[in-house]
């Protein structure tokens, strides 16, 4: 189900907007322009994840050497600071198995969203999640 | 609190059938200015001038920056303002509303000059605590119960400040914390014990506290995991004290409760003394029970953290041997570490046990 979650401007690059639609909590991140949708809940015991503190990711290939980059695509969970990549959900500490539930979401334009309940205007762009 | 009903709580778990009661929570003042009421001039200038001086180099916080903020939850940050857990009205709606509370226990930790290298200060900020934590927490919730914050590196004060609140239940336990100046089972410490058992108290022992010593053996870690999971070690040594030293053996009515300080090294602990005390009794004629048994008598622990072994059957074995009666359930509120009763106690966990860990041992032991 596609849900409209508003203007692109309403959300700009680095921000976030919690969104509650067909009865789901999801959080919306613009990371430069794209967008991505994750459920609210922490797969851990449910911390509310819009609240949770985004970050950079420092990797290490071997103790004493380490780098730090991608920042701002790394969320933490605002309980027990369990860390999330935003662009899949995946868990830092066992991304194959602990994940944060990830939805798709893209921008699109007002003109082919005419359909939706969401009032759109045709000159206007809106980010998009199917839930 | 002898009549059960189920609450409409949205967060409280269903095994809780004879009550909910969370033996750790950490109330913090607003500001140092909280404590004014129940300080003398002197003292108030003390803590406003110098502030709380641990026995550690740190003097303005703790050695490890723990995880979140404050340690706490961020969204426990109250909307009104002030530190987590510093607003009544918020921890109610935040935490005992919404989980279905029936008890809560308050744990101060600092700022309550626990430890305090300045004795007469420790002493008159414990009281101060003590007082605080009546008018700022227990007459606005009933829910709620006090621990008596004791300056627990002077004991003649600790014990006049126990003695001062026997009787009053208001207060529900004495509160230590894990790591002190000598091992506690020290002859030092037994002000504290007597005081304790004269009252019917048992003492709660939460883990932390900067005794002046370094955290582990070796000396300072260089990372915070290893602090919260040096715990294990140095909780072995307190309980080790307590028993060699033959405190149980002295008290016999003692009841300790280890707050946060894990469980799964107990039994390794006490199949080590059981070896070593027939061989080495001839040194310790004062002990006269098998280390086990003391521990096994004496010794209560909470859930969070709860160890967590891949095999289920790991925990139950563990939680066997400790005893059922004896494992009570602790949320850890506001710290960022909490645990969410919905979530603490595995499932593997038969419902009778999990009921009694919810409520029905806290209930035993503190009388609620």
């Amino acid at each position: 189900m596609r849900h409209v979650v508003g203007p692109v401007e309403e959300i700009p690059p680095g921000g976030r907007k919690l969104v509650e639609a067909h009865g789901r909590r999801v959080v919306v991140f613009n990371l430069g322009g794209e967008f991505f949708a994750l459920s609210d809940r922490c797969p851990h015991q449910g911390g509310p994840l819009s609240q949770g503190p985004v970050m950079g990711l420092v990797e290490s290939p071997c103790p004493g050497e380490y780098r730090y980059g991608r920042p701002g695509e790394i969320l933490r969970c605002p309980w027990h600071a369990w860390e999330f990549d935003i662009r899949t959900g995946r868990s830092r500490f066992d991304p194959r198995r602990m994940k944060v539930r990830a939805f798709p979401a893209c921008v699109e334009k007002g003109e082919a969203l005419q359909a939706e309940t969401f009032p759109v205007r045709v000159e206007q762009d809106y980010v998009v999640v199917e839930l | 609190m002898n009549v059960h009903r189920p609450h409409p709580a949205p967060g409280r778990p269903l095994a809780a059938a004879e009550g909910l009661v969370d033996v750790d929570i950490h109330p913090r003042p607003r500001s140092l200015s909280d404590y004014d009421p129940w300080l003398s001039a002197e003292m108030r200038h003390r803590l406003h001038t110098y502030g709380n001086r641990p026995r550690h180099g740190f003097v303005r916080g703790t050695p490890f920056f723990k995880a979140q903020p404050l340690a706490s939850r961020r969204d426990a940050w109250p909307p009104g303002g002030g530190t987590p857990a510093s607003d009544p009205d918020f921890v109610a709606r935040q935490h005992l509303d919404f989980h279905g509370v029936d008890v809560g226990v308050l744990n101060p930790l600092q700022p309550s000059g626990q430890g305090d290298v300045n004795n007469a200060f420790s002493a008159a900020m414990a009281h101060a605590v003590n007082e605080w934590q009546l008018a700022h927490w227990v007459a606005r919730d009933a829910r709620l119960r006090a621990s008596v914050v004791v300056p627990y590196e002077d004991p003649a004060a600790s014990a006049v400040e126990i003695r001062k609140r026997a009787g009053d239940r208001r207060f529900c336990q004495v509160l230590l914390m894990s790591r002190t100046s000598h091992p506690l089972g020290n002859p030092k410490y037994w002000p504290i014990f007597e005081a304790a058992c004269e009252a019917g108290l048992p003492i709660g022992i939460h883990a932390f506290g900067y005794s002046g010593w370094p955290m582990t053996n070796g000396g300072w870690p260089s990372f915070y995991i290893e602090e919260v999971s040096e715990h294990a070690t140095s909780c072995q040594s307190l309980v080790n004290s307590l028993v060699i030293e033959g405190v149980f053996e002295r008290f016999r009515g003692l009841r300790i409760v280890l707050i946060e300080c894990g469980f799964a090294w107990l039994p390794s602990l006490a199949w080590r003394l059981d070896r070593h005390w027939p061989t080495l009794r001839d040194e310790l004629p004062h002990i006269r029970r098998a280390p086990s048994e003391q521990i096994r008598e004496h010794i209560w622990v909470s859930t969070q953290p709860i160890e967590e072994p891949p095999r289920p059957e790991q925990l139950l074995d563990t939680l066997e041997w400790i005893g059922w009666d004896k494992v009570l359930y602790a949320s850890d509120y506001p710290h960022w570490d909490f645990d969410d009763p919905r979530h603490a106690l595995p499932a593997f966990i038969p419902e009778a046990r999990r009921a009694a860990i919810f409520g029905g041992n806290a209930r035993a032991l503190y009388g609620f």
